[in-house]
């Protein structure tokens, strides 16, 4: 039997997958509890037949929804990982907040902190979710993208990617950044949970009329009209649906280019 | 409730052709006439059009970076999605500018068809011939030509014509034969999603006919077994080898041979995680283990024991050099094929072809420019498992690293001792 769209992506993340893990001696995964990066830890699992042979990354800002910690520390013991929280400590300390500025606050509480996990823990890739599909910006980019000592990417000078021979040299002090969800779509990732029985967190189920389709901060996020309360009614509404993902999501309506601005000084 | 959409089909398509001969034009008018743009963006346009007539930028829907706004050009490969007929199209875009030709190849590697654009008024273009000869490389044989802004000719069938004759000789030239050639305007809309009303003189399909007739690439099945290997572990203390299956199956039970070791052994399991296996086929993501000691890794590609591929050290090839930075044939190279990393030179440029004009530079030249293609015999210090590029795509493929970067993609036409 033939495979289908979804055999062909999971089975192409996990190719992506074992590559990354294959070419660097410290990588890890960047789990934000969302969808995305919960079904990258899921394809890992599978990759590497259940055990990850690496650590995940959850870059805490100290304002994620509660739903996003208990998911976290429930599935961290459930699946065995080895988890590693990043914290701008100092930054949290000094009061750092979207009141502040919200480019200031993701830049100091993400990308920072972000930074300093990398610095700390010494890691020359990373293995993140994000999609072509999720956000203009994000459709220019490689599988596997290098950062460079400054965090900066050069979009305008990538390296050639063909035939899945993904950049296997790196200038010193360079770090990469690996996707293995690029080809997926929002409605792929939503039909993989349904045909997976995956859990997710419980914010993107509706509830009095409302659900998150894309969560993180709960200063920033807004909550859709939405009354589909099962991963089942998600794919249904996904399907009929012309509404950006992102439009609930404060970073990207801000400015056309901040999105663009934070992907370029390295954030996530 | 209504039912849940199907797991569906897919089918990526590049759209390739000279700068400014309307590639932005056409995928926002793909998007704009499948209703596949968000609802505000859809009624941002109408009421664009609304205030200038018909005259809609449809072009500015791909320019999310500053660089491409302020320069009218795409920079960087992209993908868009839109939907049709129960199956999902991705376009990859190319951008047509001379130092993006890296992009541009990588957008069409991962392609299964192609939509080549020409501008009525302009012909045939440098990069037109640039990106045919690459679409030849590519393997890439579903093409679609479109004679675009024929408004701008009159709407003239005499033109078109002529315009047909020239690709005509063209593609002979590259052994290519397009699909299909049709006259249209993205900007207007004719013969994009529905025929409109100016060229009565055509009664072909549309752009969006056509596309609904092409097929989705899917790995070769009915093709000998093909497992390059990727990694090696060790899972509550048994050793798995992991790989995609880039052709064929593999089968519990079967006896195979890896190139280009030459060790012989047994598929004893099929697995994947969370599920009882005893096959997997071309394009899945497998772990094996096998009988025996033998010391299988990274590189090698597992055969049937009967069918293994061919070996060596000696690959003539086509290679199209991608970098701006000249390669002289003293230059010491990589070559990356399947999982297979090894050093290598090359011996000779037979004949050195300038990919715009199609012209015979050299031959036994010493060197190769960005975006000329040669005709090279390589030497590997260590064999290589590979195959003539028709007969497995898989394995007659590759790129070349000088430094830290991929400067080169080539075709494999013979692999000798």
């Amino acid at each position: 039997m033939a495979l289908t769209k979804l055999d062909e992506l999971e089975s192409r993340s996990i190719f992506i997958i074992r590559e990354a893990y294959q070419q660097f001696r410290n990588l890890a995964l960047l789990w934000s509890i969302g969808k995305d990066s919960t079904t990258l830890v899921w394809l890992a699992r599978k990759a590497f037949f259940g055990r990850l042979p690496l650590p995940v990354v959850h870059i805490d800002t100290g304002y994620k929804f509660p739903e996003i910690y208990e998911f976290r520390d429930r599935y961290s013991r459930q699946w065995g990982l080895r988890l590693i929280v990043g914290r701008n400590e100092r930054a949290m300390a000094e009061g750092m907040s979207p009141a502040v500025s919200k480019l200031g606050c993701c830049t100091a509480l993400k990308t920072e902190a972000l930074k300093q996990t990398i610095a700390r823990e010494g890691f020359e890739a990373l293995l993140l979710g994000i999609r072509r599909d999720e956000h203009g910006i994000r459709a220019k980019e490689r599988y596997f993208s290098p950062r460079d000592r400054n965090f900066q990417w050069d979009y305008t000078n990538q390296p050639a990617e063909l035939w899945d021979h993904y950049k296997n040299s790196y200038e010193e002090g360079t770090h990469a950044r690996v996707h293995p969800l690029l080809d997926w779509s929002e409605l792929d990732i939503w039909r993989y949970v349904l045909r997976e029985k995956m859990p997710i967190c419980p914010l993107y189920l509706a509830r009095d009329g409302r659900r998150f389709r894309s969560i993180g901060c709960h200063t920033c996020c807004q909550p859709v009209a939405s009354s589909a309360a099962t991963v089942a009614d998600i794919v249904v509404e996904l399907a009929t649906t012309t509404e950006a993902e992102r439009a609930g999501r404060a970073q990207d309506k801000e400015s056309a280019y901040t999105m663009q601005k934070l992907r370029a000084m390295g954030y996530m | 409730m209504p039912p849940l959409p199907q797991d569906t089909e897919q089918l990526k398509f590049v759209i390739v052709g000279h700068v400014d001969h309307g590639k932005s034009t056409l995928i926002g008018r793909l998007l704009y006439d499948t209703h596949s743009l968000p609802a505000s963006k859809m009624e941002e346009i109408r009421k664009a059009s609304e205030d200038l007539g018909y005259d809609v930028e449809f072009s500015y829907v791909m320019d999310h970076l500053e660089e491409a706004r302020s320069n009218r050009i795409t920079i960087d490969t992209a993908r868009i999605w839109f939907r049709r007929e129960d199956r999902e199209y991705v376009i990859i875009d190319a951008p047509g500018h001379r130092e993006f030709l890296r992009n541009m190849i990588t957008g069409a590697s991962y392609a299964d068809a192609a939509v080549f654009l020409l501008d009525a008024a302009e012909g045939i273009r440098e990069q037109s011939r640039r990106h045919a000869y690459v679409l030849g490389m590519l393997g890439i044989r579903q093409i679609i030509v479109l004679v675009n802004k024929m408004d701008l000719v009159g709407w003239s069938k005499a033109r078109y014509d002529e315009l047909c004759a020239d690709l005509g000789r063209l593609f002979e030239a590259l052994k290519l034969r397009p699909l299909m050639m049709i006259p249209a305007s993205a900007k207007l809309g004719d013969n994009i999603a529905s025929s409109g009303a100016n060229l009565p003189w055509y009664d072909g399909p549309t752009v969006l006919a056509s596309l609904g007739q092409l097929k989705a690439k899917s790995a070769p099945d009915a093709q000998p077994l093909r497992l390059p290997l990727q990694d090696r572990y060790t899972v509550e203390g048994r050793d798995i080898l992991v790989g995609q299956v880039a052709a064929g199956r593999v089968s519990a039970g079967q006896d195979v041979a890896c190139v280009p070791s030459g060790l012989r052994a047994r598929v004893e399991t099929v697995e994947m995680f969370g599920q009882s296996r005893r096959d997997a086929q071309a394009g899945e993501s497998v772990g094996l283990t096998l009988s025996g000691d033998g010391q299988a890794a990274r590189g090698q590609v597992v055969c049937p024991a009967d069918a293994p591929a061919s070996s060596g050290t000696r690959i003539e090839a086509s290679v199209f050099w991608l970098s701006e930075r000249p390669f002289s044939i003293d230059q010491k190279l990589r070559l990356r094929l399947a999982t297979q990393q090894v050093a290598c030179t090359v011996e000779r440029i037979e004949r050195l072809t300038d990919s715009s004009t199609l012209e015979l530079l050299a031959e036994n030249a010493q060197s190769m420019s960005a975006a000329q293609v040669g005709h090279v015999v390589l030497r590997c210090e260590r064999p290589v498992a590979a195959e003539p590029f028709k007969k497995t795509p898989e394995l007659g493929r590759f790129v070349l690293m000088r430094g830290h970067d991929a400067e080169a993609g080539g075709i494999v036409f013979a692999v000798g001792a």
